[in-house]
Order: C-alpha cells, then structure tokens, then sequence
C-alpha cells in the first residue's frame, strides 16, 4: 500500500459493541460490529463485565470477519487505530490488548485514539474530508457533547457536555418508566412517531442564568425526573398512560435543547458546519429538527448513516488513517487504556496539551 | 519458537523457547495493576532477548486463569491476536498448570495444592499429584481437583495442610500454613507445559476459567433508575 492511501485496521471495544473497521486512506471497506446488546437488555443497561467478557469472545473473530469482508489480508496493512479511552475500563483493555499484539505481531505503527475524536473523524469516510473547523454535537448512552474542532486529528476542543445523565441514558430511563424495552433510544423514537408534543416538559438549563454558566452544556436528569413525576401522577389519578404523547412530548424537550444549542454554538463560533454523531443521532426526530435549524442558520448538517453514528470501529480506522496521513506521531507500545480520557486529548501515548475552555 | 504468556497472577509473565522446550528468554514483571501497559512492551523485549523477531514465532501460548478477569482477559487476547496476525495456533494453558510442572520439574513429589488470589476473600485452588508418565513427551504430573474458587476456610482440612504453591498462603496464613513454591506464574513453566501437549496432540482451548458467573463477579456501580435503587446490577449507559 502506499503512503498517500494508508490501509487501517480500527478497533473499538469502549462499551458494548465490539467493532472492527478497515479504512484505505478516506474510504471505507469494511465496518464489521458484534454487539452484546442483547445480553444487556435485561439488566436495563450495559453490564461492563458482561461487556468485557463479550468483547474477548468476539475480538479475533470480528477482526476475521473485517479482513474477509474487506478481502484485506492483515499483512497488507500499514498501521492499527484503537479506542483507548473514554469508555468501560475493562471493556477498553481487551480492543487496546488486542491492538497493541497486532501491531507488533505485523510490525505496523500503533495508534491510540480518542473514542469521541472517532466519532467525528468517521464523517470523513462518509461525506469527505471535515471543514475546518466543524462543529460537532455528540449525542449516545455515553455522552453528550458538543465539541468545536478546528482539526480532528489534534485540536478538539470542548464547549459542552451533560452535567449528568447523557442523552441516551435519558432515553435508556424514560423507556423504563413508560415500559418500554431497552434500548430506549429507538422505541421512543417509533412510540413518538403516533403521539402528539401535549406535554411541555423542562428543558435544561436554557435558562437565563444557566444560559450564562452552562451555555453549551446539557442535562438531562431533571427532564427525567419531570417525566417520572407526570407519570407517577397519571398512575395516582389512576388515568390510562397515554405513552406515545409522553414520549414524543419527551423526545421534544431532548432534541429542542441539542438542536438550539448546536446552531448557537455554531453562530457563536462562526462554524458553517455542524456534524451529529454517537447513537442518539439516529433519532428521527432529532435529524429533522436539525435540518430544519441548520438550514435557517445557514449552516451545513452532516449526519453519517446510522450504522456509523453508533459505536463501530470504522471511525477508528478513519481517524487513524487521518493521524497517518497528516503523519502524526505513533503511540507507545505501553499506552495505557483511559476510561476517563478527556476530549481534548485526541490520542494517547503521547505528551499532551489539555484544554481548560471547559470548566469540568 | 514458541510464545509463551500469563496474566493471571500477580506477575506479567513473558517467555521465548524452542519447539523442544529449551529456554531463550523469559520477562516478568510484579505490577498486577498494569497489565494492559506492560505486556505488549515485555513481549517485545522477550523477543529481542531471544533475538527473534515476530516472524520467528511459530506457536504461541497462554494462560487462561483463573486469575482476576481484567488482567486475565488482557493476556488471552494478547495471544490469540498474536497468534492470528501471524496465522499460527495457539494453545490455552491453565495457568495452576504452570505452577504445578515448575515444581515437580524442580524434582519435588507427592500431592501440592496451589492456591491463588481470587479476591473477595476466595482462592482459586487446584490439587495435583506427581505421576509416572507414560513416556517422556508426557507431564511428570496430574490434576486431581481444580480449578475452583472458595474461601480458604472452606477447603477440606487434608488439602490445608499440604505444601501449597501461589499467594493463598500469603494472604490467608491461617488457613494456608505451607508456603512452599512459586508465588506467581512462570511464562516458561506455562510453555513447556503447552509443549508437552501439543506434541502429544492435546486440544488446548484458549476460553478464561472464569469460575465465576458475571453478575457476582462484578456488581459495579448500582442501578440509579427512576424507580430508585436497588434495581438490576450495574447499568451503564450505552450509545
Ligand atoms: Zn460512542
């Protein structure tokens, strides 16, 4: 392979999905992905060593199947991209593990990336290369984060994120509450889609004051207490639950506050480009409202497929590929897996600049 | 040459040798907190010890516990990703296995337990016997008991007080009286018993000796849900 078109292997184990991607420079091959989500969803909710042990099952089988899929053979490639933080510790350590035995079994460089990083880089495989700076709002069980980023491969930096819950998270609860199964992201959104927006639930901190300590920051637990407490109510007044209006009204009150905050984040900064990613953003309700706020502000919305908004390892693989191609440094065969990584840290191994824009 | 590994104690073990058994290079490291940063790096300089590249490595061999998970799954992976990037096979060794032929290599005989850190108060133990082997390709030893995971103070009185191999006796003294060989897994003692079976033709599956199922292993943060605590273990979000 030549160097203006590297060949990358991408893993990504930083929660339930174990998921292996194959970038050739800015195009994708292959994004193959086993999930564990099934045997979650009776706990309501990711359990890490349930994860964990799902991911070392599904490690080398995964890889396997990428490089069947791809019709790549291992030995072609030029240099492995690994999630190694934020995430579930001991969910990281297996793809990190994995990872570092490939590259030195291949003698091919390593590199250590950013798992939030990855979710804008995965744009470039998807609708070709990032305007820079592009905006990015980041929307899963995981996070919730709105993040400007003049340059994926080494300048990202934080304007926002959940004070609490994240969105899906959020999701994940409310689902629970109107009996409806896990994941809750995707069943409140087909239960919205028959209802109707009766109740006005709060939005977190829009508020005047909050708009001036937390102006791109989010939170979600208030709206889900809110939630609970209406239906609490219903159940007291021994009133039939009517859930499609609860979860449309619920999935409005989400969406109206990333939305706003992402075009005024935009406008703010001056971005022409906003980029939506992580699993909430296969929402249908939140895709329409961002069209509809982006094309009044004038600005440019890009949303890849939702097999590549949610965790996946392809948008390793393309965020590697960028570190090789701008010819970024490798990471260190001792890196270690990060679960608290912060955004502002693009990859590891490496000496690091942090940014302090962002007061948590 | 063979790659030999093991994470299942409190050492991060690394060893080269060739195909007939003899060793090229072994690197260890105590530090249990560290696996997922030290082994790939000890590999590496396992290999340049040996003077071998990765090219060289024609088996490779891995402990599979029982031990703490993380750690433990930090090796399997290691190796069975090794081992797949080069397409060759690897073995799974139980890693008391390991501990057993380092002692009886050392020429001891009778009945040794060896007991190991399980957390949570509990060993993880097995017993084994010194035997004659058929021939010379086979192991000078046998399991009889384990592995399994238990509070010392539940072992049967006999097993007590036999010379016991592994931190157990360390951690529970009172209960685990007889200290007697290696503390920690040795990576060449784990590759020569690979050797041994896979010459033998031995099936050497690579699956974790968990012993313990996931729920009680690893309650994590509890349930914070809108229905109060107390809910199913450990959810977290998801993307
Ligand atoms: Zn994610």
């Amino acid at each position: 392979m030549s160097e203006s078109t590297p060949l990358v292997l991408g893993i990504e184990t930083s929660c339930d999905e174990t998921g292996v991607g194959i970038v050739h420079g800015t195009e994708l091959l292959v994004d193959a992905v086993a999930s564990s989500v099934e045997e979650h969803a009776r706990f309501g909710g990711v359990v890490p060593e349930v994860a964990s042990r799902a991911h070392l099952e599904a490690m080398v089988p995964t890889i396997e199947r990428a490089c069947r899929e791809a019709g790549v053979a291992l030995a072609d490639l030029d240099g492995i991209a690994v999630t190694s933080g934020p995430g579930l510790a001991g969910a990281l350590m297996v793809g990190v593990a994995s990872a570092k035995a490939l590259s030195l079994a291949l003698g091919v460089p390593l590199y250590g990336v950013n798992h939030l990083a990855s979710h804008v880089a995965v744009d470039i495989v998807e609708h070709g290369p990032l305007p820079e700076p592009t905006m990015a709002l980041l929307v899963s069980g995981g996070h919730s984060s709105l993040l400007l980023v003049p340059d994926v491969t080494h300048d990202i930096r934080s304007l926002g994120a959940s004070i609490d819950d994240a969105a899906g998270e959020a999701f994940d609860k409310v689902a629970r509450v109107l009996g409806l199964p896990f994941p809750g992201g995707p069943h409140i959104d087909r239960a919205a889609q028959v209802g109707q927006i009766t109740i006005d639930f709060p939005r977190g901190l829009t508020s005047g004051r909050d708009m001036e300590r937390h102006r791109f920051d989010f939170s979600f637990s208030g709206l889900k207490t809110a939630v609970s407490r209406w239906v609490e109510q219903q159940q007291r007044d021994g009133r039939d639950l009517p859930v499609a209006d609860v979860a449309a009204s619920f999935q409005e009150a989400v969406v109206d506050v990333l939305t706003r905050k992402a075009v005024l984040a935009c406008t703010e900064h001056d971005v022409a480009a906003l980029q939506v990613g992580g699993g909430v953003a296969a929402n249908s309700r939140l895709r329409a409202m961002a069209q509809e706020r982006c094309e009044a502000a004038g600005i440019a919305l890009r949303v890849p497929r939702p097999g590549l908004c949610t965790d996946n390892g392809a948008m390793v693989a393309s965020l590697g590929a960028q570190m090789m191609l701008k010819a970024r440094p490798v990471s260190a065969l001792d890196l270690p897996a990060d679960s608290s990584m912060p955004v502002t840290d693009v990859q590891s191994g490496l000496p690091v600049t942090v940014d302090h824009d962002h007061p948590h | 040459m063979l790659l030999a590994l093991d994470t299942s104690t409190s050492a991060i073990t690394v060893a080269v040798l060739g195909l007939d058994g003899g060793l090229l290079a072994e690197q260890t490291v105590i530090d249990p907190r560290a696996t997922t940063e030290q082994l790939a790096p000890l590999i590496e300089r396992a290999l340049r010890e040996a003077d071998a590249t990765p090219g060289d490595i024609t088996l490779v061999a891995v402990g599979t516990g029982p031990g703490p998970f993380t750690g433990l799954r930090v090796g399997i992976v290691t190796g069975r990703s090794f081992a797949h990037a080069r397409s060759i096979p690897v073995l799974g060794v139980p890693s008391h296995d390991a501990m057993a032929q380092q002692w009886f290599f050392g020429g001891a005989e009778g009945t040794v337990l060896v007991a190991t850190d399980a957390r949570r108060k509990e060993v993880y133990t097995s017993v084994y016997d010194r035997v004659a082997p058929e021939d010379e390709d086979h192991l000078i030893w046998a399991r009889t008991a384990g592995p399994e995971v238990r509070r010392p103070q539940d072992l049967p009185e006999h097993w007590r007080g036999l010379p016991t191999l592994g931190r157990g006796p360390h951690l529970y003294p009172d209960h685990l009286p007889q200290s007697v060989g290696p503390l920690d897994v040795s990576a060449a003692a784990l590759g020569g018993v690979a050797l041994a079976r896979y010459h033998v033709g031995e099936d050497q599956p690579t699956e974790p000796l968990y012993l313990r199922r996931p729920d009680a292993a690893d309650p994590g943060r509890p349930a914070s849900t809108l229905r109060g605590e107390g809910g199913p273990p450990a959810p977290k979000g998801r993307p």
